[in-house]
């Protein structure tokens, strides 16, 4: 549902996202130096694979954005690594567009990376309980976060959108439950089995090889 | 992100066949982005028509297999068909008939074909030029015209760990399954599906530290080797004759 696909959004509305995206990228790229990059194409791809996983929520069914979860273990890396998986499903299946890259990449990144931003230092030494509360408050916002910020490209683009940009925004709900209550799980998971994993200690661990 | 799309439909190298195949993917890259953007600003009934028409003659070109192409064409995603059933009824204007006590007025249907008709335009070029063109010729295009070499850099890596890890997911899957695991809306298989997540998290960040040290093993020092790109031929000449006046003529029929 965040995939806002070429037609539909108004001309400075897909300028506005291109400009916030391709600064976003600018300043996530700066931040990561080439000997990094396969450790976000890693990720990238995970996310990527695990956003094709279909979670029952009561009647209907959701697939996730974890872009929660991916602020949370990659931080700024993840622009490029939905900007990443957001080309491929627009030229490969047909999800989204390509002038939409921008503010798709926008909406559904920046919430993630900065929710995660501002609730990281909780996750410091947590133990798996109020990792879950964390995973899932800022799983829960970030979602909120894109599902105002589609509703919003949608009425910025054209008055007459107002009503199903409504829509649009009701019909988040399941996503927002399931995708709260999986990242919490996760989290939990993760602070049980290896808690120095948020926010990128894979990144500014460097030399150390993982025992595996 | 939507269902049965399988990760398979990015693997497929090579498949570029027909008379589209000969042509620079950098030249094909620069053509689907100009007439995508010079389509969000069609309004008008002819220049849409048209901008269609040349959707479908460049489709038929590239040859596009029918049913799968049919197929992601009418695969609107949800709020797309909200909007195409909220538009002729939240938009002033003339009635042409009441349903259900509600009035669907004529400008509302209008724009409701506009929006089709350049959703299915966009779609259908994207998926002619770009989509056969194959992942590792898309990156070398990216850069070609301008995207960051990381970024092209980040999109090559990344599409080949989606298939790294599209089989580790479905292994895991069918590990679950084999122990009796029915997917379903409860605490169990919430818990199940985020441990399974958080997983493939720990699996994933074990692989990029192990890539990366293959990577420093086999003398990699930080820097990626340049992209490639060969010089344009006459085809892409061709190309970049005809589209120059493609577009043109679309903003012509629209402005004029």
């Amino acid at each position: 549902m965040a995939h806002i696909p070429d037609g539909v959004l108004s001309v400075p509305v897909l300028v506005g996202g291109g400009v916030v995206t391709a600064a976003a990228l600018a300043y996530a790229l700066k931040k990561l130096d080439e000997d990094r990059l396969p450790r976000v194409a890693v990720l990238a791809a995970l996310f990527f694979v695990a956003s094709l996983i279909s979670v029952a929520v009561g009647p209907t069914s959701v697939h996730l954005l974890l872009s929660g979860l991916m602020g949370l273990i990659i931080g700024w890396s993840a622009v490029p690594a939905v900007f990443v998986g957001l080309v491929l499903q627009a030229v490969f299946f047909g999800f989204g567009g390509v002038t939409t890259l921008g503010v798709n990449t926008m909406n559904i990144a920046l919430p993630g990376v900065l929710w995660a931003m501002l609730f990281a230092p909780l996750l410091a030494n947590a133990n798996p309980r109020r990792a879950a509360m964390v995973g899932a408050t800022v799983a829960a916002l970030s979602v909120a976060s894109t599902a105002v910020m589609v509703a919003l490209s949608l009425t910025l683009s054209d008055a007459s959108y107002t009503l199903s940009a409504r829509i649009v925004l009701l019909s988040y709900g399941p996503l927002l439950v399931g995708e709260a209550i999986l990242t919490g799980f996760a989290c939990a998971f993760l602070a049980r089995v290896s808690p120095d994993i948020f926010l990128a200690p894979a990144m500014r661990r460097g030399g150390k090889l993982a025992a595996s | 992100m939507s269902g049965k799309a399988s990760a398979a439909a990015i693997f497929a190298e090579n498949r570029d066949t027909g008379p589209l195949a000969a042509i620079d993917p950098r030249v094909r890259l620069v053509a689907a982005i100009s007439f995508l953007v010079l389509l969000a600003t069609l309004h008008s009934a002819p220049a849409l028509a048209a901008a269609l028409m040349a959707a479908m003659v460049v489709a038929v070109f590239a040859r596009l297999p029918l049913g799968p192409t049919l197929r992601r064409l009418t695969a609107v995603e949800g709020f797309l068909l909200f909007l195409l059933l909220t538009l002729p009824l939240t938009m002033p204007g003339t009635e042409l008939f009441r349903l259900f006590g509600l009035s669907v007025s004529e400008e509302g249907v209008n724009r409701a074909i506009v929006i089709i008709v350049r959703v299915n335009a966009g779609v259908l070029m994207a998926a002619a030029l770009l989509s056969t063109m194959g992942t590792m010729r898309l990156a070398g295009a990216m850069n070609g015209i301008g995207v960051p070499p990381r970024i092209a850099h980040l999109f090559q890596l990344t599409v080949r760990y989606i298939a790294v890890f599209h089989e580790e997911y479905a292994r895991l899957r069918r590990a679950m399954r084999a122990r009796g695991f029915r997917a379903g809306s409860n605490r169990h298989s919430w818990r199940s599906l985020g441990h399974l997540l958080g997983m493939l998290v720990l699996r994933s960040a074990e692989r990029a530290e192990r890539v990366a040290w293959a990577m420093r093993a086999r003398g990699f020092s930080g820097s990626f080797p340049a992209f490639s790109q060969r010089r344009l031929e006459r085809p892409d000449y061709l190309l970049l004759l005809v589209w120059p006046a493609l577009l043109l003529a679309l903003a012509w029929l629209e402005f004029s």
